[in-house]
């Protein structure tokens, strides 16, 4: 347990180190709300309640969308580029033989960037959109932290995904294809581009019922208040639940990689 | 070098001779660079198309949105679906274009960073030249195939009273804005010789100039549409002329004839582009790494 809490850490501090890139990337988040923000403007001023939001309700999850872009690396980032590279150059080997469960070690590593990026990269855009638009704040503390928890699942779940493509590099030699579906689905089906209860009929449910909904969706109502009671707990499980199911798929993933590992001789 | 000069005409200035003929020498170097990025991406075939294609649907996702939200409304800030698919297919062209040759200047930080920026200068190729062709990716074909088949739909819905001089303003529009994005390419990696890890703030103008114009400019605040109109005149890229076309109103009370400005607003960038490229590459010190 200390080894995965020390590969968190380095996690963190590793982005930290790049303090140019998240000043940039501030700016950057901070453009792209605004721009965004107006967008839902117009779009709620012709249909007040849309979705079920009303417009600061609309704006808060605008900002969200920014706040949470790295942190759920809902356009992929992260540990999949390094780990992918690890295995088309066969390092993948070393360490396969580490004291260390793969899965565990780079999940970790995983979860101290997001922790990072919540922190450098959420949080000021958050202020400077609360600052310029009326944004629905939750007054109780227990909502804040209600919220966290959601985010946390939203990061396992997208660790869990992302873990999953990386390891198609075992049999596509390059799996920048597979990387670009992924982070297009990530892009379209957390709701970045538009809340998923626009989406209209078949295309709506589906899009809430894919994992990619724990991302941006969840949390997002998490924060605005929609779950209240049990139904907190019930959207959590769906959080939960996607998160086991595609660990679990990672892990069987794994050992069928590793034993390929061991054919190819690294 | 001595025989080249006295070739020329008497009457052409040595400075502006010497400008020309480095300008002829880096398109030549960037075509070289280019043809030999294709050859290698034509290496994997099935690779290439892959990620055209998903080039395409990444960009198209950004329509999709626009769909999406006319499923619930008939007009966005007062303008219909035809209206605002113009004002997006110009503007995504623009940038396709733009975004297919000098893409890959966004790299420039990572060059500077790892210190292979010092083998790009060492060779007698412009260094402007080198990093713009530097990992030719055709696969933003993608983008400008989306772009230009929006344009399409837009100009076979819309219903436009066709004056020679509206059909002379929409390749204008387009070339025009694939040149004024290009000026903040270079501009954004003139800028990163000083913020070497800092390519995220080009995103904000490129990616994010892109996508505010995909809408009508009726959305945005006044001072934002002031900002992006005589700041970073990115509204000459499609807003002022698209306008034009349409025959509405233009924002801030300007005058009809900008419709006709993108150009001169485009060698306006190129200029302040060059100037900021010349003054970075000269304050560009090496991490000796």
């Amino acid at each position: 347990m200390r080894l995965y809490a020390v590969v968190a850490a380095g996690g963190f501090r590793r982005y930290a180190t790049y303090r140019m890139a998240t000043l940039a990337g501030v700016f950057t988040n901070t453009v792209f709300g605004f721009i965004m923000a107006y967008t839902y403007i117009a779009l709620w001023d012709e249909r007040p309640q849309l979705g079920g939001y009303d417009m600061s309700q609309a704006l808060t999850y605008v900002w969200l969308g920014q706040a949470l872009l790295m942190t759920c690396a809902m356009m992929g980032g992260g540990f999949e580029d390094e780990l992918m590279e690890r295995i088309r150059t066969g390092d993948i080997a070393v360490d396969l033989y580490r004291p260390a469960d793969l899965q565990l070690w780079w999940l970790a590593g995983d979860l101290g960037r997001a922790a990072f990026h919540l922190l450098g990269r959420g949080i000021v855009p958050m202020v400077l959109g609360a600052l310029a638009f009326d944004l629905a704040l939750p007054a109780s503390p227990w909502t804040w932290l209600a919220f966290l928890v959601s985010v946390a699942l939203g990061v396992v779940v997208s660790f869990a995904v992302r873990f999953l493509v990386a390891l198609t590099a075992f049999w596509l030699m390059d799996g920048a294809g597979a990387m670009q579906i992924a982070w297009l689905a990530g892009l379209f089906f957390s709701g970045m581009l538009l809340p998923l209860n626009l989406f209209p009929g078949v295309l709506g449910e589906v899009a809430r019922a894919l994992p990619w909904s724990s991302l941006l969706q969840v949390p997002a109502d998490v924060f605005l208040g929609t779950y209240a009671g049990w139904d907190l707990l019930g959207a959590y499980a769906f959080q939960a639940g996607w998160a086991v199911v595609l660990l679990l798929a990672g892990r069987l993933l794994q050992s069928v990689a590793t034993r390929r590992v061991v054919v190819q001789g690294g | 070098m001595a025989d080249v000069r006295e070739g020329r005409t008497a009457v052409e200035p040595e400075a502006v001779s010497a400008e020309r003929s480095r300008l002829v020498e880096g398109v030549r170097a960037y075509g070289l660079i280019v043809a030999m990025w294709l050859r290698s991406t034509m290496a994997y075939r099935a690779s290439f198309v892959m990620t055209a294609l998903g080039n395409f649907v990444a960009t198209g996702f950004d329509f999709v949105t626009i769909l999406l939200m006319f499923t619930h409304v008939d007009v966005l800030g007062g303008y219909t679906l035809p209206e605002v698919a113009l004002l997006y297919g110009a503007s995504a062209t623009a940038f396709g274009l733009s975004d297919l040759v000098l893409g890959s200047m966004d790299r420039l930080g990572r060059r500077v960073r790892d210190g292979t920026l010092d083998t790009l200068l060492v060779r007698p190729v412009p260094v402007l030249a080198q990093v713009a062709a530097d990992r030719f990716a055709l696969r933003r074909l993608g983008r400008i195939t989306q772009g230009l088949l929006v344009l399409g739909y837009a100009l076979g819905t819309l219903d436009i009273a066709w004056t020679p001089l509206k059909v002379l303003v929409l390749p204008m529009m387009v070339l025009s804005g694939a040149a004024v994005f290009g000026a903040v390419f270079v501009v954004g990696a003139a800028f990163q010789f000083y913020a070497q890890d800092a390519s995220e703030v080009q995103n904000a103008f490129t990616y994010g100039g892109t996508t505010l114009l995909q809408y009508p400019p009726s959305v945005f605040a006044k001072d934002l549409v002031r900002g992006v109109t005589f700041v970073v005149p990115l509204a000459f890229v499609s807003w002022l002329p698209a306008l034009y076309v349409l025959g509405r109103d233009y924002p801030l009370d300007l005058p009809r004839w900008v419709a006709f400005l993108p150009p001169v607003v485009a060698a306006g960038c190129w200029v302040v582009a060059g100037l900021a490229w010349r003054a970075g590459l000269r304050a560009y010190r090496s991490t000796g790494s």
